[in-house]
């Protein structure tokens, strides 16, 4: 008997205005596997975690998602951040006025308190925080700037992975986590993500490219081409996605 | 100024006149001085309406900070009038938050004198439901009064689109050797910073009210840390939790 898979995607349909952009997505993520999505620009790559991740403006046309056999599509965006669902940005976005700790100690109450749970009191929150800021490279004086004011992109990316560090999520989509960094600062945010990988936690990375895989290994690759998956394997169709491009294995 | 004022003064254009017409007359001015060298804070805080005046005068080289917090229903109103004489110089920090059918504005005459004075406006206008805020900002550099800095940054966030708010900067310079800027937003509240948040697990009004803070800490911004800041910054927190 195969166990109810944490993320659960049948047949997603998905527009963005009167543009249909997912057309029939289906895929499966189980607990303790990494999967990798990759396809070219266009492909919907993006709005499969704007959709999952319950942005405005992205209305589900037809299918479902399920989160622990939850209605994930039926949830406030901030429900499913509770629930355990955790979206990387692409584009981490800028929040003048609201200081990284600030931001994360409300964040993390929300969640607490959404889940039932005790808040966390102010010596902890600090003690998490320097213990996941440490690993990261961020330091104390960044972390009472803005929310990723004045962060390079790459600071951007690194404060995606605290802050997956910091909420402990079950479940990580990244999207384009690899975009805009350096070798040394995707070597630094990869080992984030492989310190987050747990037998009952679930990641679903979305790139255009194979290097990121190189750092975390993924269990399953997913071409998605035109809305839907096109082909499923292992670790080797990245390599195959390299040498052929996506027009050789859409074809 | 004793006759009731009508929608064709400018300075009354956005008002609530039937409004200030029960409230006529005004109470007499406040007056603030601060003479020649010496420095102060003063804080009023708006939160049952009315028309408030205040008569600011700076002495030579005197340096004041002035800051406001205007949170009422109905109709409330402040104008500031100020006249700086050589090298003073004025920080103004305003907050008006307004909801329901309020109607709550500020005027401005910020007058420099002398030469060298300098002056700081940064007004911060939050409206909600049916609400007006206004602010008209006028910025005056007399002959003579070389050297003046000047700026004034009125910004605006409309939380419903039912809300208004109007803006008008006016600068009026009679000196040919000064620094004079301002600056006018309205906008609403940024939505891909809300979807961020929610995406962290905080709920759609609570990211609200953690956006609309930001936006309204640079008016409190030059006031020391300590119990009168804190009671502002309170003040503006239950405004927007009673929004919920």
């Amino acid at each position: 008997m195969k166990p109810v898979p944490m993320l659960e995607i049948i047949n997603l349909h998905a527009c963005v205005g009167d543009k249909p952009i997912l057309k029939g997505l289906s895929l499966s993520v189980g607990a303790g596997e990494v999967h990798a999505i990759m396809g070219p620009n266009g492909a919907g790559k993006s709005t499969l975690s704007y959709v999952l991740a319950g942005r405005e403006g992205y209305a589900v046309t037809a299918g479902s998602a399920t989160f622990e056999g939850a209605d994930l599509l039926a949830m406030e965006p901030h429900e499913r951040a509770a629930a355990g669902l955790f979206l990387g940005f692409q584009y981490p976005v800028e929040i003048p006025g609201v200081s990284n700790l600030l931001f994360l100690r409300t964040a993390l109450n929300a969640q607490k308190r959404l889940r039932g749970e005790a808040e966390i009191s102010g010596a902890d929150f600090m003690k998490l925080v320097r213990v996941e800021s440490a690993v990261l490279g961020l330091d104390m004086e960044m972390l009472k700037r803005g929310v990723n004011v004045g962060f390079s992109g790459g600071e951007k990316k690194r404060n995606e992975a605290f802050q997956l560090g910091m909420l402990q999520p079950k479940f990580a989509l990244l999207d384009e986590t690899d975009s805009g960094l350096d070798i040394d600062a995707l070597r630094i945010v990869s080992e984030g993500i492989n310190r987050f990988r747990r037998p009952d936690r679930g990641v679903l990375l979305i790139t255009h490219y194979q290097r990121l895989l190189d750092h975390v290994r993924p269990d399953f690759v997913h071409i998605l081409a035109g809305g839907r998956i096109v082909e499923s394997g292992g670790p080797e169709l990245a390599m195959r996605v390299e040498t052929e491009g996506y027009e050789g294995i859409a074809a | 100024m004793t006759a009731l004022p009508s929608r064709r003064d400018e300075a009354w254009r956005y008002s609530d006149l039937a409004a200030v017409a029960a409230l006529w007359p005004p109470p007499p001015a406040r007056q603030i001085v601060v003479r020649a060298g010496e420095q102060r804070e003063e804080l009023l805080r708006v939160h049952a309406g009315g028309i408030h005046d205040l008569r600011v005068d700076l002495g030579a080289g005197a340096a004041l900070t002035l800051v406001l917090l205007v949170e009422s229903p109905g109709y409330a109103r402040v104008f500031v009038e100020a006249d700086l004489a050589d090298a003073a110089s004025l920080d103004l920090g305003a907050v008006l938050l307004a909801g329901g059918d309020a109607t709550s504005e500020i005027v401005t005459d910020i007058r420099h004198q002398g030469p060298g004075a300098s002056s700081r406006q940064r007004v911060r206008l939050v409206v909600d439901e049916r609400a007006t805020g206004s602010c008209l900002g006028r910025i005056a550099v007399a002959r003579g009064a070389q050297k003046t800095d000047a700026a004034l940054s009125a910004r605006a966030l409309v939380l419903k689109r039912t809300a208004t708010a109007n803006l008008k900067p006016e600068l009026e310079i009679f000196a040919d050797d000064v620094q004079c800027a301002h600056g006018c937003t309205v906008g609403e509240l940024d939505k891909s910073a809300l979807f961020y948040l929610q995406s962290r697990g905080i709920g759609r009004v609570e990211a609200e009210a953690l956006l609309t803070r930001a936006f309204v800490a640079d008016g409190f911004t030059r006031l020391k840390a300590g119990p009168a800041r804190d009671a502002l910054e309170a003040a503006t927190a239950q405004w927007l939790e009673a929004r919920l």
